[in-house]
């Protein structure tokens, strides 16, 4: 094991050149800034394996992660927040096109106004493209899971977005077990996908085509998504075999008796974790995997434990709706007999969670009664 | 080297394909892509070219076509080439094809970050004037005075056509050069040159576009010579930004501009002031040009 103190986004991009990619196409935006520079500090001392290739816009960087994916080389891009959106075209195309690229996304909120907090609308508005999506709840998490990431997409033909909330876990220094790159490459392997662009070969890629033919296509991205916890499963078994750790799509940690828990993604699941020994009777559900939706997994928690009431922290809003994760959660919970109780936590604009937040949200989830589900904002229960 | 010599090099488009008759974006790539020989990879961008290519699994090139969202060209063209050198297809000339939106518009600013990095492609700019495939709507590289389905009678195109070359030519790449399939022997010869150079390199084909520039299919080789013969689109090239030269001389005051628009029902509106408008602003880019080749 090799340990260093290192923030959140040395760790994504150390990770990265621990994988070793064929080309890393990036453009600089707070706060991803510093995973751009770890990779071109790499770059500069001749470890990086790859070529790092700077470009003018995020739209181009993913453009070009397309191209290169296309052509059959590992590929790697980071973003955040404005970045995220310039992209968004080609976030539908690239996985349109079935292109195994890792991109890190580090939750920063989308103005107007100017904001830096890590609102994570971002990723989320990012959804319904056919990217999977990892939330990673600390730097070891972001280390271990950008290396599986490139395994998972790899394996499934679909482009996977890590993401974590910036500043809190993207520029905070922890202890990480940053392995060997030996070690790591033994595990990840070179490039393990087919080339879509083979010189003699003229194939006619991504061109017009019909709505029956796309409609096809995206049941078979579907398809191919809803194996992902499966082949995730198998990945992190290996994974464990070489690091001794391993990860879920949901983890839970939920005491005997308990039939409350939290649900959270990323730092806030950290928060909550933490906070545990102080709080009676109330577990969490730390959702790590938010696409696909792990509905099974969680409907299963919610009867193993049988639940009465969840609370779901949403540092993000869907303007007109509610929080992104409590709508998703309602819906996995829409086909069980009895349904617990959500109550919606809304951290929107990146707002911090303390502990009295925390504590006032049992109490209001108590002081109503016949509600199904409550959406509290967060600057009232300061 | 005759015409002729063009007809027997390799055929790379297949006949059946989806463009309209007389297209000029279709001759364009036909030649160009004999030029280049088999060993392309093609990152088409959106445009005309998105429809004639065919309906996969149908290809209308020999080659393989990895289409790409319209800003994108650039983009991953420098991603496609830098990723089949790491895959070591060093020897494969990729092309990026675009329309004229694709680069003087919405995909300028791939186009101006890839020749800023000499990214090693052939970007290769079919300009038929217009967003023809959405219907003949007007781009930057439309010119003064023409019709439009958004400057539609009595309306017109008002500013200039945005010159693309001298744009190019302050990126300082290894090499760019304009053409057009009514002089395939020159359109040949800047391809294989272009071929041979490592580097950024920008090719501008003028696409006479039937349906949407108002001609008879059958004038499209006409109508681009005229282009050429008239002073409206000069046929040169630049080498590293600094050294022009003409590569067809045509005697500009023999043939009078009226001559090429008037064959033309999108400029069946010019007045005579427009038509004077038009006229000194192509003599004073000639003269712009003379004064950069004469250096």
């Amino acid at each position: 094991m090799t340990f260093e103190m290192i923030s959140g986004s040395q760790a994504a991009a150390t990770a990265v050149q621990r994988v070793g990619v064929d080309l890393i196409a990036a453009y600089p935006i707070t706060p991803q800034t510093a995973i751009v520079e770890t990779l071109a500090d790499f770059d500069a001392r001749g470890e990086l394996g790859g070529e790092f290739v700077s470009v003018e816009s995020e739209y181009s960087a993913l453009a070009f992660c397309t191209g290169a994916s296309a052509s059959g080389a590992r590929v790697f891009t980071a973003t955040a927040s404005h970045g995220l959106a310039y992209m968004h075209e080609m976030i539908h195309w690239s996985s349109g096109a079935r292109l195994p690229i890792v991109m890190v996304n580090v939750n920063r909120a989308i103005g107007a106004p100017w904001c830096l907090d890590p609102d994570q609308g971002d990723s989320l508005s990012q959804r319904d493209t056919g990217w999977l999506q990892i939330y990673c709840a600390n730097a070891q998490e972001v280390f271990d899971t950008v290396l599986q990431a490139f395994s998972l997409a790899e394996k499934l033909l679909l482009p996977c977005m890590v993401v974590f909330d910036g500043f809190y876990i993207s520029h905070t220094y922890e202890v990480v077990d940053i392995a060997e790159k030996s070690l790591v490459q033994s595990l990840i392997g070179p490039p393990n996908f087919k080339a879509q662009v083979v010189p003699g070969y003229p194939e006619n890629l991504h061109g017009l085509s019909t709505g029956e033919t796309v409609h096809k296509l995206v049941k078979n991205r579907d398809d191919a998504m809803h194996l992902a916890p499966e082949v995730f499963a198998e990945i992190n078994k290996q994974f464990k075999k070489v690091f001794g750790r391993s990860y879920q799509d949901v983890d839970e940690y939920i005491p005997a008796g308990a039939r409350k828990a939290f649900m959270a993604v990323g730092a806030l699941a950290e928060t909550v974790k933490w906070s545990l020994p102080d709080l009676e009777n109330i577990g969490l559900i730390k959702l790590r995997m938010f696409r696909p939706f792990p509905a099974e997994r969680l409907r299963a928690i919610v009867k193993a434990y049988e639940l009465e009431e969840i609370i779901v922290l949403d540092r993000n809003y869907s303007i007109g709706s509610g929080g992104v994760f409590a709508q998703e959660l309602c819906q996995a919970l829409y086909q069980l007999p009895v349904k617990p109780v959500i109550r919606d936590l809304i951290l929107a604009g990146g707002i911090d969670l303390t502990g009295d937040m925390l504590l006032n949200m049992l109490s209001a989830g108590n002081a109503e009664t016949n509600d199904q589900y409550l959406e509290v904002w967060g600057d009232h229960l300061k | 080297m005759k015409p002729e010599a063009l007809v027997h090099q390799q055929e790379m488009v297949y006949s059946g394909h989806n463009a309209c008759p007389g297209c000029g974006a279709a001759l364009a790539v036909r030649f160009l892509t004999k030029a280049l020989g088999s060993n392309i990879a093609v990152a088409l961008t959106a445009s005309c070219w998105s429809i004639i290519a065919g309906m996969p699994p149908l290809n209308a090139l020999k080659c393989p076509v990895l289409h790409c969202p319209f800003p994108s060209a650039g983009s991953v063209g420098s991603g496609l080439k830098r990723g089949l050198e790491a895959k070591g297809y060093h020897e494969t000339t990729v092309v990026v094809l675009a329309g004229d939106g694709g680069t003087f518009d919405i995909g300028l600013q791939a186009l101006s970050g890839a020749a800023q990095r000499n990214e090693d492609f052939i970007f290769v700019c079919y300009d038929n004037e217009a967003y023809m495939n959405t219907g003949m709507q007007t781009s930057s590289a439309t010119p003064f005075g023409a019709r439009t389905n958004t400057a539609p009678y009595p309306l017109f195109k008002e500013g200039e056509k945005k010159d693309i070359m001298q744009i190019m030519a302050a990126h300082s790449v290894p090499y760019i050069a304009t053409a057009t399939i009514a002089y395939p022997e020159d359109l040949d010869a800047k391809l294989k040159k272009a071929k041979a150079i490592k580097g950024f390199r920008f090719i501008h084909i003028l696409s006479p576009c039937p349906p949407g520039w108002g001609t008879e299919s059958s004038e499209t080789v006409e109508i681009s010579r005229l282009a050429v013969t008239t002073g409206f689109f000069p046929l040169f090239e630049v080498d590293n930004g600094t050294t022009w030269r003409m590569t067809v001389q045509a005697d500009i005051k023999s043939v009078p501009l009226s001559e090429y628009l008037g064959r033309q029902k999108r400029f069946k509106n010019m007045d005579q002031a427009k038509l004077e408008h038009l006229q000194a602003e192509v003599d004073r880019d000639y003269k712009k040009l003379m004064a950069k080749v004469a250096k």
